[in-house]
């Protein structure tokens, strides 16, 4: 197969804001298939924290009847830097995303889910947060849907960007598709910059503009693994993060 | 140990301080009194190094240094504290944390060893208990959720821990009730009132000057101190209001 035929552009909506260019080359077809059966628990810690070119990880998830899928990842690498994830959620089963994004210069680092509620009583909950500085893009593009019998399902989704210099950009793609009456989706994006207010409370108290944007940006990345209960991987996550920070910045 | 000489300074264009000169030494307490819009919270901000206020003539010295050269972390780190009207909620960040780094980065630039976690949590409970703060608030997100009580007696017990040389404190009785406004007077003797500090205390009124007794009272007028006496300034200033003392 010829992969060069096969490139996507950004004309195909989950590529919108991708860096197509950047996936020459790249093996496009290598989805790892991930099952977890029924009433058992999966959790994942995915990261991209050394490549220069383009890194891409894509899952394909089915998630059994009251089962559970977590995935906890930090995408802090690569010209491209994207993770895939298109989970299929059976009764009763949960899916868990925190994610974060970081990055500068001229690179794109996003998360492109597609959650499947094929069944009545799932839950889904996804946390993205990006950080990006330079002329550094982060994206999310989150389909949700909900078929003709998933009634009760409860799937969220809430995206926030940190804007820490000009000419950085977020792009936040909620698409809701939902054939069932008795269900609650919520999903919620902004964008922002550091709180200067906060910064100048922070010097007054003795911390330097690096340790104060160091804290506010630990503090803004933090929601994205609230829902990990494990410390250590809790740490070793936002070590991975705040080290990129410290190296560009 | 703080001169502040001929200091003007502006706010985006807007002149507020008008040639203010003080000199505070080394256990002298001073107060600052004045009205709305006098400049009072300008000169605090000025002090602290906030971004957006311009000095745009005069000098202020600090411990024989220019204070205005330096940055606002470097203030502190120099023995500057400012304690603020409105403290700022910073949502995410734990005050232990906060003032842990915070107090470990001052002790950094003054060529200090930093304070391991357990000396620091029993400095901090010490300084709570101080202020009659419960240690939970201490572990909670940086004054969010905070009533406007707590967040200055937090802001007092932010200032025992950092023990500074000299503080600013801009209204910190502002949103006190009376039994808080005995404990965070008490908190600032027990904290600053030593041979080597030095305060400066910016207050609409004479309330808390009964529990931190200055020795100087100034009246703060359109961006210039128009009169200087000792504590019964305030008293006639409470009793007869500004515009009569001030005029």
């Amino acid at each position: 197969m010829n992969a060069l035929t096969t490139l996507p552009t950004r004309k195909d909506e989950a590529w919108r804001y991708s860096a197509v260019e950047a996936l020459v080359g790249a093996d496009l077809d290598a989805w790892r298939a991930i099952d977890v059966p029924a009433g058992e628990s999966y959790r994942e810690c995915l990261t991209i924290e050394d490549s220069e070119s383009t890194e891409l990880r894509r899952l394909r998830v089915s998630v059994g009847e009251g089962a559970r899928c977590e995935l906890f990842a930090v995408i802090a690498a690569g010209k491209l830097g994207r993770v895939e994830v298109e989970v299929r959620l059976a009764r009763g089963a949960h899916f868990e995303l925190g994610g974060v994004t970081l990055g500068g210069r001229d690179t794109v680092r996003e998360f492109v889910t597609r959650v499947i509620h094929a069944e009545p009583e799932a839950t889904s909950n996804q946390v993205i947060r990006a950080v990006h500085w330079g002329k550094g893009t982060g994206n999310f593009l989150g389909q949700i849907d909900v078929v003709r019998d998933a009634q009760k399902t409860d799937a969220a989704q809430s995206f926030k960007g940190l804007l820490l210099e000009k000419g950085a950009s977020v792009n936040a793609v909620p698409q809701l598709e939902i054939f069932a009456d008795d269900v609650k989706c919520a999903h919620g994006a902004s964008v922002g910059q550091l709180d200067e207010t906060a910064r100048f409370y922070m010097a007054a108290r003795g911390l330097s503009p690096e340790l104060s944007r160091r804290l506010l940006v630990q503090a803004f990345i933090g929601d994205a693994f609230v829902a990990l209960d494990d410390e250590a991987e809790r740490e070793r996550l936002m070590g991975i993060a705040l080290a990129k920070l410290d190296l560009h910045l | 140990m703080l001169k502040i000489d001929n200091l003007q300074a502006e706010i985006g264009g807007t002149r507020i301080l008008n040639g203010l000169s003080l000199e505070v030494n080394a256990g002298e307490v001073h107060a600052i009194m004045g009205p709305n819009g006098a400049g009072k919270s300008t000169l605090a901000y000025v002090l602290g190094g906030r971004p957006g206020y311009e000095v745009t003539g005069g000098s202020v010295e600090f411990l024989g240094r220019d204070l205005l050269e330096m940055e606002p972390h470097e203030r502190a780190a120099a023995g500057l504290f400012l304690g603020f009207q409105y403290p700022v909620e910073i949502p995410g960040v734990s005050n232990v944390q906060f003032l842990r780094e915070a107090l470990n980065a001052q002790r950094q630039v003054r060529g200090e060893e930093p304070l391991s976690g357990g000396d620091f949590l029993k400095l901090a409970k010490e300084k709570a208990g101080l202020l009659k703060l419960d240690m939970d608030m201490l572990k909670r997100h940086v004054n969010v959720g905070f009533s406007g009580g707590e967040k200055k007696r937090a802001e007092m017990v932010q200032m025992g821990i950092l023990d500074p040389q000299f503080a600013v404190l801009d209204e910190t009785d502002s949103g006190l009730d009376i039994d808080a406004l005995r404990v965070v007077g008490e908190g600032i003797n027990a904290i600053m009132r030593a041979p080597e500090k030095g305060v400066l205390l910016i207050t609409h009124y004479q309330r808390l000057l009964d529990y931190v007794k200055p020795d100087y009272v100034h009246i703060l007028s359109k961006g210039r101190i128009v009169k200087t006496g000792g504590p019964e300034l305030a008293q006639q200033l409470e009793r007869e209001g500004y515009e009569a003392v001030a005029a």
